[in-house]
């Protein structure tokens, strides 16, 4: 039985093709996809070739990820789609809060509102976009929500007040801690100290070694 | 309308200190709570008159950051998230959440439950486009599809409420097959109402589609061109109503809709009034393929046996110890997906939702982010209604199919 999730078309050779265009770019396959890690300087010349020569003529998603441990600690993800050739493509970049990735925007007007929302979750500037505000968070929002240290909590919490007349913003107060349990199993090799490990007493790894064997034979004598 | 601009312009420049020159365009809110609006969507528009010169869309307004959300769940907690996402067509949202686990894990699933989710994400397109047919006719005027084919939408929400308990928030497809399998005489009431649908369906028809009004409030509205709605990143009913034969279901079968007969239906103008038909017509086709499902649904079990991956029955867990333990740790931490990445999309009633996923190994999903078709489509509001008049916006949005919990996630 074949899988039964969505399958695009693989034609031979693809992957070569790629591999010679983009000879600079790391091309990788996994679950059946193809993934081309490429510099962030070259998103336009790579998305302008795929258009072109690779008949992929659909922008069909742009997304964020955070890997706070990573110099550069984001990633912009593209996933293309070709009608013609029924293939897609995944393009991904690194960049940091700073440093600015190209705006698709000239290439697929659509490409205007996913930079908007990668900028407004991540924090992740476009360079040459034509409107880059804030699109999913509230007006006057402070931070950007999809980093990892943002809390899933957030900072402020709004409700109506009837004193004033109008809605206020207040800082978080939580009935009960915000509690995060780890059911990740001990059994499988974690390496982490349960609660309540750290009172015991440092059990010695192994056997004290006996002391030299002829120290003790003079203790003996 | 020119004649109103001349006589306006005519009396400003009779009132003492008023200067002609300085009528200028104006701006308007429409929303974010106006019923044409499908849920809370401001526009906010720069009018010349009533002719629309710029509309920007403000969305968000919904944004409860449900990506966010499932980062802290486990792939099982998360899923019925997806349910609040587009919540006019729940069932397709975990459609493609539980296929991007499958891939990710290489999980099989009995060929029962492939059936049993295909069936089911027919009805829900029937569902949606029940909703959405009726509130575009009700957005230009026509009440009546709304009070004929919500009945038919109630027998459909009772076979979800059959099947899964729940009326919307299904929560029924599972990772590894559907949560449980088809009550006793399902079956038999699905095909009976398979055979009635076409009666009403016809009646809204002949009611709506040859209605002059109709007509005059949806022909050559919004007009899209082939390379426009492709650059702009239309899937769906919205992207074939201007003649592109793309349906996912045809052109990268997933389950068992190898399988099926069906018609990928194409419009021939790409305006308002073609995306409508195309719902229209897309119904009878799902009628079709459910009827198929209905009459090929193989026996056998409905999630896989995979003890790692899908639960023990209810039984079981109660006479054997293993069981006992399989269930206990499934509902506790939950099963790991190997670390990787994923990108899923599959024909939801709106276009192409896409799940892409990207896991660490653990239990929960590192990433998790919606494509969401709306958001495309949402997006090109200010290129369809431009030049249009403001009566139009209302008529332009009902036939992009907007569902706010999806757009905004």
């Amino acid at each position: 039985m074949s899988a039964h999730w969505p399958h695009d078309k693989t034609d031979a050779g693809l992957a070569e093709r790629l591999a010679a265009a983009f000879w600079d770019a790391a091309l990788s396959e996994h679950a059946g996809e193809t993934t081309l890690t490429i510099a962030r300087t070259a998103l336009i010349a790579v998305a302008t070739a795929l258009h072109d020569d690779f008949a992929y003529q659909q922008l069909i998603d742009v997304a964020g990820v955070d890997f706070p441990d990573r110099p550069e600690r984001f990633e912009v993800v593209y996933q293309f789609l070709s009608l013609t050739a029924n293939r897609r493509i995944r393009v991904k970049l690194s960049t940091d809060d700073v440093q600015p990735v190209a705006s698709l925007t000239g290439l697929w007007p659509c490409a205007n509102w996913w930079e908007r929302e990668v900028y407004d979750l991540y924090g992740v500037l476009f360079e040459g976009h034509p409107d880059l505000r804030r699109i999913l968070t509230d007006y006057g929002f402070s931070g950007h929500p999809f980093r990892k240290d943002f809390p899933l909590t957030g900072h402020v919490e709004l409700r109506y007040s009837e004193e004033h007349k109008r809605v206020v913003y207040e800082p978080v107060k939580l009935a009960q801690d915000f509690r995060s349990f780890d059911f990740l199993s001990p059994w499988e090799g974690t390496d982490y100290v349960l609660p309540g490990d750290e009172k015991a007493a440092p059990v010695p790894t192994a056997a004290p070694a006996p002391p030299p064997a002829d120290n003790a034979k003079k203790a003996a004598s | 309308m020119i004649d109103d601009q001349v006589e306006l312009r005519a009396a400003l420049a009779e009132t003492p200190g008023a200067d002609p020159e300085q009528i200028q365009n104006y701006m308007i809110n429409f929303g974010p709570q106006h019923p044409a609006a499908h849920g809370v969507l401001r526009l906010v528009m720069e009018l010349d008159g009533e002719i629309i010169e710029r509309c920007d869309p403000h969305v968000g307004l919904l944004h409860r950051g449900t990506e966010k959300l499932c980062e802290y769940k486990t792939y099982l907690q998360a899923l019925p998230y997806m349910d609040r996402l587009d919540y006019v067509s729940p069932m397709c949202m975990e459609h493609s959440y539980v296929l991007a686990i499958e891939k990710l894990s290489g999980i099989e699933v009995p060929l029962r439950a492939q059936y049993i989710r295909v069936m089911f994400a027919e009805i829900t397109r029937v569902l949606n486009h029940i909703m959405n047919v009726c509130s575009h006719a009700n957005d230009v005027g026509a009440m009546t599809p709304l009070l004929w084919l919500f009945e038919e939408r109630e027998h459909l929400m009772g076979f979800y409420e059959r099947v899964s308990g729940a009326r919307m928030h299904a929560a029924y497809f599972r990772p590894g097959g559907v949560h449980q399998d088809l009550p006793a005489g399902l079956l038999e009431d699905i095909l009976a109402w398979c055979d009635k649908y076409e009666g009403p369906l016809m009646d809204t028809q002949r009611l709506v589609a040859g209605n002059r009004i109709f007509k005059q409030r949806n022909v050559d509205i919004g007009t899209i061109s082939k390379a426009d709605a492709v650059a702009w990143g239309f899937s769906g009913p919205c992207l074939r109503a201007c003649d592109v034969a793309w349906d996912l279901r045809r052109s990268q079968p997933y389950e068992v809709y190898d399988r099926m007969e069906f018609d990928v239906i194409v419009g021939k103008h790409g305006d308002s009034y073609d995306r409508f038909m195309c719902r229209m017509e897309e119904m009878r086709q799902s009628v079709r393929i459910i009827r198929q499902c209905a009459q090929q649904m193989p026996a056998g079990r409905i999630a896989t046996l995979d003890r790692k991956i899908a639960p023990p029955t209810r039984t079981e867990m109660k006479q054997s110890m293993e069981a006992l333990i399989h269930h206990f740790k499934l509902y506790t931490e939950g099963f790991h997906v190997p670390a990787g990445e994923a990108y899923v999309a599959t024909e939801s009633p709106k276009g192409e939702f896409g799940v892409y996923l990207v896991s660490d190994g653990t239990n929960k999903p590192y990433r998790c982010h919606f494509r969401a078709t709306g958001f495309s489509h949402l997006q090109a509001m200010d290129f369809l209604c431009k030049g249009h008049m403001l009566a139009d916006a209302p008529a332009i949005l009902g036939s992009l199919d907007i569902v706010f919990g999806e757009v905004d996630r």
